[in-house]
């Protein structure tokens, strides 16, 4: 306050914040939940910009997208469960692959692990929101409406028909005349402006929200996998945004980038395509991977080993991952020398993979395992990961690459890896965080019962893969005959599939029952380490009574774990009740910098990612005038957005007398 | 507790028996699928038969010998370490962070040296399957359209040029250059027990070279997803004795001999008005180049891309009936009456 001579009066640019405790019924604690809880009804559902809620709701879109594609998979299995079958034509085939594919890789995989960092990120940092709530909620708008956007031509029979890789000339205007194609550029594009801002705000939050005290090596592991996902797709969005726009423009206003007879070339589609895809093929795995480091140590009763080696190679994988991405393309008739320098990289790329998993494994062997339903998909993860990672380094020698690509090997491999890597660390993590997000322990019986039905059924389903792969079955085909000595691999594979499926089931059963009969939960049940369960359960919106001081990478086994770094201060820490607020730190050390006046629940969300679906709308069905009026809303919810408020100047806190305690 | 952990402990120990037997039962089943069909023509990973193929063949035996045995160490530890018995302890105990680097350090090392081997031996493969050791005997240009190959066999002497579909045949023993171009999309060419795979990409020509050290007949088939009957887009590659091969090609170069039959003006004048828009048979005014050249369609074992068998029977089906049979085929269902049928019957079964 003495500080503030330079501030103009009515605008006191310094503030020291106010440390105390707020405990749960206390006057300070009923302001503050006065002052983040939504409206009630529709219209706080419709403006909310909680971290929680938003989370949450990219939780449940993602996963009933996953279901989707699941019953689209169902439905391929039951058509290649015995040769020559009928039961789809070859362009509901086409369209059902391209569909799974599309559904699985972009609207599942990505946006549930969003889902995750969303809800749990300001949780494990001990803020009190994202950096940026309202571009929070946008993200997820523009996602929910670009979802909907690919999937609405499906019904009308016009969806996506050229793999999810939608290569041209396939993809061009001369073979591919209906909508499909451009529902899915479009799409794509809309998709793409939901995972960029969602990105910029995982990685601001990352490097400004974190607690004081909360150094940038005691961030947990699904932190490090967001940030670096993060990064990762900031930079390998906008080639694949470019390359369904010149798509869309070769097919809307007859430019000619891909155009063969007008010079055009397909090969740099697969350029722009695959340099964007293998970067993507790592950011929905590695938060998956950061789930488990953080999860499984604490059925393990220690932390993770190697903490900082895992930290790293995430990394690593990610800056390697940008430098494989011809491994897609040995097939395509590139320089034999350019492809041993990819063929190298993606074998190097296995070796941080390594790490991590000597590292879960050690942390399974020198811990006490408890053998819960999440320890379960934790540990059955680490198995298929390994399956996954060995097929991958098969995939990498090019020689061996020339009879395996496009064979179902691959299939079998990147389902190794999406559902071994993505879904079961998912599912694991949904039965690990439930009890926070809701309040109620899921059932364990039903839960172990899950486990394993997926677990064998998967095996059962995708293991013959590699098998029809080495006989020689090629992907995306609708049919095959019986003499190719496929059917039994086959078959088996359909009964398998049908057997995950089950699993999947169950575990719904499971979520549907905990739900209403579950046992309620104490903040911790687990007795884990972290921040997020410091907090009640389910949270409450503030999340955090108080910012807390956090001194070690455990705040919650400190006192066991006894590493004399400190303690940290959960119970008394910031206030900051004069309105949303919350502190933010410095990018390294997490030394308090500023209070963070965060705002207002708001519609313009809402109106903006709806506007901009239509806009997007417009553009596919040839509306000009239709086009250029949403373009206009877009414009006017974005300067409502933006107007500036003086509520929300933010304060330089004077802290200097706190930095002590925060070290201390 | 203690109980119900030990019994706990022998349920994972079970279920994980389970799942380890269905991994192995897998591959005892493939091979089961291979005897039941007696034969898989796209086996690659037992079967190849030329030098292009062969070192491949080896590669991938001894990644799939080391992965085995590389994910059964992996797995023994994991279940091991899930597994073993630990003395009983206050629950509540953490254990220490620092522990267990050595794990890391020794099992990423491993894994990196393991890895610098297989990236030098599949770099040698590369270099010995990349180009073949001596000039190629013969070149030929095959072109990938939906959903058939041209095959267009190159010659000095622009006589001696000619043009078949879907059947390549080689002499075996020798190199043979293809150069592999597309008329429309992206397609793949892939006679897996002779060579990998090279897309066929508009616009460029790619190249692949193929050798067969053994008579016999190889299916091939189109690996980039190219529409809806990318499925149905097979080839055959026969391979025989020099002399065999040459008096195949002699056979090949020469027009149909329609003119010397008798009887066969009606199927003539049929196919002229109805097939010639697409189909070319040289010797007659047949010139269309959208289709397959059928100037000796009874030469081939397989009609339709790899789809069906090469018999009258088949062949009128074929005609009659091609978009029931392939659905969204280039090649219309043909509404003939019986009489058209049997005299473009006739026609065709000229053409040797």
């Amino acid at each position: 306050m003495t500080d503030a001579a330079e501030s103009s009066p009515d605008l006191n640019l310094t503030r020291v914040p106010e440390v105390g405790s707020a405990p749960i019924g206390s006057a300070d604690e009923i302001h503050l939940a006065h002052l983040w809880e939504s409206a009630p009804g529709w219209r706080g559902w419709l403006s909310t910009v909680d971290h929680k809620e938003i989370g949450l709701r990219y939780l449940v879109t993602a996963f009933i997208f996953l279901l989707m594609g699941g019953i689209e998979a169902l439905i391929m299995r039951l058509q290649l469960a015995r040769p020559d079958q009928t039961l789809l034509t070859p362009e509901q085939y086409s369209q059902l692959f391209t569909m799974h594919g599309v559904t699985m890789i972009f609207l599942y995989s990505l946006p549930i692990l969003s889902g995750f960092s969303n809800y749990l990120w300001p949780l494990m940092l001990g803020s009190r929101d994202m950096a940026f709530p309202r571009l929070n909620a946008l993200s997820y708008w523009v996602f929910l409406f670009a979802g909907i956007f690919l999937y609405a031509s499906f019904p009308l029979g016009e969806a996506p028909n050229a793999g999810w890789f939608n290569y041209v000339p396939f993809a061009g205007l001369e073979y591919n005349t209906g909508p499909n194609i451009d529902v899915y550029a479009l799409g794509m594009v809309l998709l793409g402006i939901s995972t960029t801002v969602g990105a910029i705000n995982f990685v601001v939050t990352l490097f400004r929200m974190r607690a004081p005290g909360m150094s940038i090596d005691r961030v947990p592991i699904l932190v490090w996998g967001t940030l670096t996902a993060s990064v990762a797709n900031i930079f390998a969005i906008p080639s694949v945004s470019l390359a369904f726009f010149l798509l869309w423009l070769d097919r809307q206003t007859g430019t000619h980038f891909f155009d063969v007879v007008n010079g055009g070339k397909p090969l740099l589609w697969q350029h722009l395509f695959w340099m964007f895809g293998h970067p993507w093929v790592y950011a929905v795995v590695l938060p998956a991977m950061g789930i488990v480091s953080d999860a499984l140590p604490t059925f393990c009763r220690r932390p993770l080993v190697g903490y900082s080696a895992v930290a790293l190679s995430t990394m690593a994988t990610m800056l390697l991952g940008f430098g494989v991405w011809i491994h897609h393309m040995f097939a395509a008739g590139l320089p034999t020398l350019a492809l041993s320098f990819f063929g190298a990289a993606s074998m190097v790329i296995s070796i941080p993979s390594a790490v991590a998993v000597f590292a879960w494994i050690a942390t399974i062997w020198l811990g006490r395992p408890v053998f819960n339903t999440p320890f379960l998909f934790f540990a059955g993860f680490v198995l298929l990961f390994v399956i996954g990672g060995l097929s991958g380094v098969m995939t990498a020698a090019i020689p061996l690459d020339f009879q395996l690509n496009e064979t179902y090997f691959i299939v079998a491999h990147l389902h190794y890896v999406l559902l071994g890597i993505n879904v079961f660390p998912v599912i694991g993590g949904i039965y690990y965080w439930f009890p926070k997000f809701f309040g109620r322990m899921m059932n364990e019986t039903l839960g172990k019962w899950s486990f394993w039905v997926m677990f064998i059924g998967f095996n059962v389903g995708f293991f013959p893969m590699h098998l029809a792969g080495l006989l020689g079955m090629p992907r995306r085909i609708y049919t095959y005959a019986p003499n190719m000595g496929w059917s039994t691999v086959n078959m088996v594979t359909s009964v398998g599939s049908f057997v995950f499926a089950a699993g999947i089931l169950i575990f719904l059963v499971n979520i549907l029952i905990s739900l209403k009969r579950g046992v309620l939960a104490t903040p911790n049940p687990w007795d884990a380490p972290t921040l997020e369960w410091a907090i009640p359960s389910p949270p409450p919106a503030y999340n955090f009574a108080v910012i807390p001081f956090v001194a070690s990478r455990h705040p919650l086994w400190e006192d066991r774990l006894d590493e004399g770094a400190g303690r940290s201060s959960l119970e008394q820490g910031y206030l900051l009740m004069e309105g949303r607020e919350t502190i933010g730190t410095t990018p390294l050390d997490a030394i308090p910098d500023i209070i963070l006046k965060m705002p207002e629940d708001s519609y313009t969300p809402f109106f903006l990612g709806l506007f901009s679906a239509l806009a997007f709308t417009g553009l596919l069905l040839h509306w000009g005038a239709f086009t250029v009026l949403m373009t206009v809303a877009c414009s006017l919810s974005l300067i409502v957005w933006m107007w500036p408020r003086k509520a929300l100047v933010q304060r330089v806190p004077d802290i200097k007398q706190d930095t002590g305690a925060v070290h201390g | 507790m203690n109980d119900s952990k030990s019994r706990f402990r022998h349920c994972v120990a079970f279920n994980y028996a389970i799942f380890l037997c269905v991994l192995a039962a897998a591959p005892a089943s493939a091979a089961l699928a291979e005897t039941e069909n007696e034969a898989a023509p796209l086996n690659y990973f037992l079967h190849s038969y030329g030098p292009a193929s062969t070192p491949t063949m080896y590669l991938g035996w001894a990644f799939v010998a080391l992965m085995v045995a590389i994910f059964t160490i992996i797995a023994l530890l994991l279940a091991w370490a899930v597994l073993r018995k630990r003395t009983v302890e206050d629950p509540r105990l953490i254990g220490r962070e620092d522990e267990g680097m050595p794990w890391i350090y020794i099992g990423t090392g491993v894994s990196t040296c393991i890895l610098f081997a297989l990236a030098i031996y599949s770099l040698v493969t590369l270099n010995v399957v990349a180009k073949p050791t001596h000039a190629p005997a013969l070149t030929l240009t095959v072109t990938g359209y939906d959903w058939w190959w041209k095959v267009e066999y190159e010659d000095d002497d622009p006589a001696h040029r000619f043009v078949t579909a879907n059947e390549i045949h080689i002499p075996v023993g020798l190199p043979v250059l293809v150069k592999l171009k597309s008329a429309d999309v992206i397609h793949a060419f892939w006679v897996p027990m002779l060579a990998g795979k090279t897309q066929m990409i508009p616009g460029l020509t790619n190249q692949q070279w193929i050798e067969a050290d053994t008579e016999g007949v190889y299916r091939g088939q189109c690996t980039q997803y190219c529409g809806v009957q990318h499925a149905h887009m097979g080839l055959e590659v026969v391979a025989q004795s020099d002399a065999e091969f040459r008096k195949w090609q002699d056979a090949q170069r020469k027009s149909a001999a329609t003119a010397s039959v008798t009887g066969i003006d009606a199927g003539k004048q049929l196919f002229l008005d109805r097939c010639a828009g697409c189909h070319t048979i040289r010797g007659t005014e047949a010139v269309g180049a959208h289709a397959p050249d059928l100037t000796h369609l009874k030469s081939r074992r397989l009609i339709a891309a790899g789809l069906l068998t090469n018999t009258p029977d088949h062949l009128v089906k074929w005609i009659t009936h091609a978009q029931d049979l392939k659905p969204g085929t280039r090649m219309p269902s043909m509404v003939l009456t019986a009489t058209e049928i049997a005299s473009l019957s006739a026609f065709l079964s000229t053409l040797n």
